[in-house]
């Protein structure tokens, strides 16, 4: 062992720009969401503002389809997408008692990548005009600079950046959940969580590719003149529409996956009782995942494909919900019986259980196509999505962090607080989206900046409106409670929970190497097995020994930056600046693939006595 | 288990490139990867097929594509798959020279693929195939130019991997090195064995 020296310890935003830590990386994760989550938000409630009143001209024309297209765009790709990859860096190795992610390198460039490419897009903000395609950038709209400045190029740009970051996260945790699970550890016992970060992980690997793909030829049809999306040159505009929602359809599970998988960790913990149907779970996981690979044709019954493919897409549509409903009740009979908490994290996903059905049965009334043909390009469309994304994924991420705020941070949330957050933001949520069903029923179009008064809209908006209030003063509640207990909040003990899976059973937050010693697990809900049979910690798989552990490095930070610089020449047509860019990221690859980094070790006694089964 | 930066110079496991954790994460990652880039290739495949008869008054696949450069093309880059194959059978038995001798070839014949795509290119735009000319000369020009970038990358990738073999020699460290960079080199070649059958071939006859 020659390389047993530890390195000095870096201090400070030094520490944050080179760690490779994944309990770091998934702090970056979710303060990164967190900040993008604030600006989309206040993009939507000035949406709703303009349309509080018919004739508004608050925000019209451009201003509006701007508002529109970031709120869209910044809400998928930079707030859900990672705040989820923040949880399954913070939690997966934590679950399956690994050291670390396979990638430390791998995953700190992913996350560099994502941030940079949403600065990049929110640079458009500053730079004449933000994108105002849409979030789905619709050829030839988007592909042509007849219609749009230079919007869209930060929006090309801004996506395919973070695509190839979320892609390497995507591929990182794949061999992570099956390359690194301790002894014991069979997939039959892995938590529900890591299940389902681990399909959707494969999901991100066979969906960005075809985004990847539209991303490029739209960026040459915008750059070069190719003729991809331009009917006029032989083109085809209904290709971007493929390839968009090849990606797009299985997006929308790579989102509400992991939400799923955290209520399957919440309402066990707060039921007392072991998940019902654990292996139903798992089952339904996989299938929801594979069926959202067959169903992207459903965004575009309208085009003109023909009754058979509209047919056999809605059928396919239309058994996703089969998967779904065994969840649910699996999730119904975990509660049955059970002694149930109501703590924040448990009432979020107890109100996450009618929200989701909700939006689950417009899903299958959208999936019939002749039906859709009325509701499409409706507000009714804009019900059903903001209930399934909302009311899934949202309330998840809101149920994961105050479950694992303590794990991760080391401090409770307040719960008082946390309740108050709860409430606002579940009635605020109804409040505004239960009657733009009926607005969409009625003939609001989608996309549309104002209404004419007297025409049956004026109330069903301003109801509309008054939730968007209640909604943001839930967020200003959230907000609060973070700085407040981040100041004077209670210091987390271990197990705050009475927690089930494995990450309970060392301190919070984790140390860096996570396991003194690599646990042996002997069932499903590993600690919980090893509590039942009186023990107090898990017991180890090998002697204490040193750890070795991977160096941190400046290196992913200046390779994302030549990419974000690169992106400024190719939008402003400057080969030079575009060359330079990337010059400084391949240069970047070629330094890490030269020289060789040995990490450095952690000895014994340099981990804290707790660890180190050291109990006072 | 061997950790990072042990080397292991006498003898070498059976299989150096999966012998430590890291290894076999890599291994594993890479087919991943390639996974990744079967739909990305396919996705563009699929566009082409759409846009394909896309000529509009421009030349189209039956006038321009020239066959024996083409097949010549596939020879060269089919070789280069056997070499980097023979670089690996090498490494297995732990001769660095040979397995160093066989991925320089295995790049000199990927440069001489690339000398004949830079050619042909050349050739079809001064018949008036620019890459805005048509549907069809944009998606061929993408997909056959995504292949060309994928084997100047793989080109690259392997240079960079000979510059320190001399000094870092063949161990349980290197040898994933070595293997993931044969495997992607591989899946570049099938790629053109695709390419070569339904741009090429099925452009002049199908």
């Amino acid at each position: 062992m020659s390389h047993s020296l530890s390195i000095n310890k870096r201090t400070g935003i030094w520490d944050w720009l080179t760690t490779v830590d994944h309990k770091k990386i998934g702090i970056m994760y979710l303060a990164a969401a967190g900040l993008f989550f604030v600006i989309g938000g206040i993009e939507a409630f000035l949406m709703r503002l303009q349309l509080m009143y018919p004739n508004n001209d608050l925000f019209v024309g451009s201003t509006f389809n701007q508002l529109m297209t970031m709120h869209g765009t910044t809400m998928i790709f930079f707030v859900a997408m990672p705040a989820i990859f923040g949880f399954m860096n913070a939690v997966v190795p934590l679950q399956i008692g690994a050291r670390d992610v396979a990638f430390p390198f791998l995953n700190s460039l992913g996350f560099w990548l994502f941030f940079l490419g949403g600065i990049l897009l929110n640079v458009s903000w500053f730079a004449g005009g933000a994108p105002e395609g849409g979030w789905t950038a619709y050829a030839p709209l988007s592909s042509s600079s007849l219609y749009t400045g230079t919007g869209l190029d930060y929006y090309v740009l801004g996506l395919q950046i973070s695509g190839a970051g979320s892609l390497m996260g995507g591929i990182n945790f794949l061999v992570t959940i099956i390359n690194m699970r301790a002894p014991g550890m069979t997939f039959m016992r892995m938590p529900l969580f890591t299940w389902t970060s681990f399909v959707i992980s494969a999901l991100i690997l066979f969906a960005f590719p075809p985004l990847t793909v539209g991303l490029f030829l739209m960026f040459f049809d915008r750059l070069f003149d190719a003729n991809f999306f331009d009917p006029t040159g032989g083109g085809n505009v209904v290709i971007w529409e493929h390839l968009f929602w090849i990606f797009g359809h299985p997006e929308v599970y790579i989102l509400v996956l992991p939400a799923f998988g955290i209520f399957s960790e919440v309402i066990p913990t707060f039921s007392k009782k072991r998940l019902f149907g654990y292996h139903s779970m798992v089952f339904a996981t996989v299938l929801i995942g594979f069926l959202g690979f067959m169903v992207w044709v459903h965004h575009m019954f309208t085009v003109g494909l023909g009754p058979l493919a509209n047919s056999i897409f809605a059928v396919a549509t239309m058994a996703i919900a089969v998967p779904t409903g065994i969840k649910i009740f699996n999730w119904l009979f975990t509660l049955w019986g059970g002694q149930i908490r109501f703590t924040t994290a448990n009432i979020f996903a107890l109100g996450f259980i009618p929200s989701f059905v909700m939006g689950g049965v417009t899903g299958v009334m959208l999936a019939m196509a002749p039906a859709d043909f009325q509701f499409q390009d409706s507000y009714f469309v804009v019900a059903h999505f903001h209930y399934v994304i909302l009311g899934g994924t949202v309330f998840g991420l809101f149920a994961g962090l105050y479950y694992w705020w303590p794990k991760i941070f080391g401090r409770m949330l307040n719960e008082t607080l946390g309740k108050w957050h709860f409430w606002l933001f579940f009635i605020g949520f109804h409040i505004t989206f239960f009657p733009q069903h009926l607005l969409g029923v009625w003939g609001m179009p989608r996309r549309v900046f104002t209404y004419l008064p007297n025409q049956g809209l004026d109330t069903g908006n301003f109801i509309s409106t008054v939730g968007a209030f209640f909604m943001g003063a839930a967020v200003i509640v959230f907000l609060f409670n973070v700085i407040w207990t981040t100041k004077r909040g209670e210091r987390a003990v271990n197990d705050p929970w009475d927690g089930r899976s494995l990450e309970w059973s060392i301190s919070s937050p984790a140390p860096e190497y996570n396991f003194a010693q690599i646990p042996q697990i002997r069932g499903l809900d590993a600690y919980w097995v090893e509590k039942m049979a009186g023990n107090k910690e898990m017991k180890p798989s090998e002697p204490l020994g040193e750890i070795h552990m991977p160096s941190p490095s400046i290196l992913p930070l200046i390779m994302s930056l030549g990419l974000f610089i690169s992106s400024f020449g190719f939008i402003y047509h400057n080969y030079y600046i575009a060359g330079a860019g990337l010059l400084i990221t391949f240069a970047c690859m070629f330094i890490r693939s030269i020289k060789d980094d040995h990490g450095y070790h952690i000895k014994p006694d340099e981990m804290s006595e707790r660890d180190r089964g050291i109990t006072a | 288990m061997i950790g990072i930066g042990e080397h292991v110079k006498s003898t070498l496991p059976p299989e150096p490139e999966k012998a430590t954790l890291e290894g076999k994460n890599k291994f594993l990652a890479f087919w991943f990867f390639l996974g990744g880039e079967t739909v990305l290739f396919g996705s563009l495949f699929a566009v082409f097929l759409a846009l394909r008869s896309q000529t509009l008054s421009g030349p189209g696949a039956e006038d321009l594509f020239r066959l024996p450069v083409v097949f010549l093309a596939t020879i060269i880059l089919l070789t280069s798959s056997m070499t980097s194959v023979l670089a690996i059978m090498a490494m297995h038995r732990n001769d660095l020279r040979m397995m160093q001798i066989w991925f320089l070839v295995t790049v000199v014949l990927g440069l001489a693929f690339l000398g004949l795509e830079v050619y042909e290119f050349a050739e079809y735009l001064n018949e008036g195939l620019g890459y805005t000319t048509s549907a069809f000369a944009s998606a061929f020009y993408t997909l056959v130019g995504f292949h060309g970038a994928h084997v100047l990358f793989g080109v690259l990738w392997i240079s960079t991997l000979l510059l320190k073999s001399k000094q870092k020699g063949i161990n349980v460290v290197t040898a994933p090195k070595y293997f993931v960079a044969s495997l992607y080199w591989h899946f570049v070649d099938v790629v053109w064995v695709f390419i070569f059958t339904v741009v090429y071939l099925m452009g002049k006859v199908g």
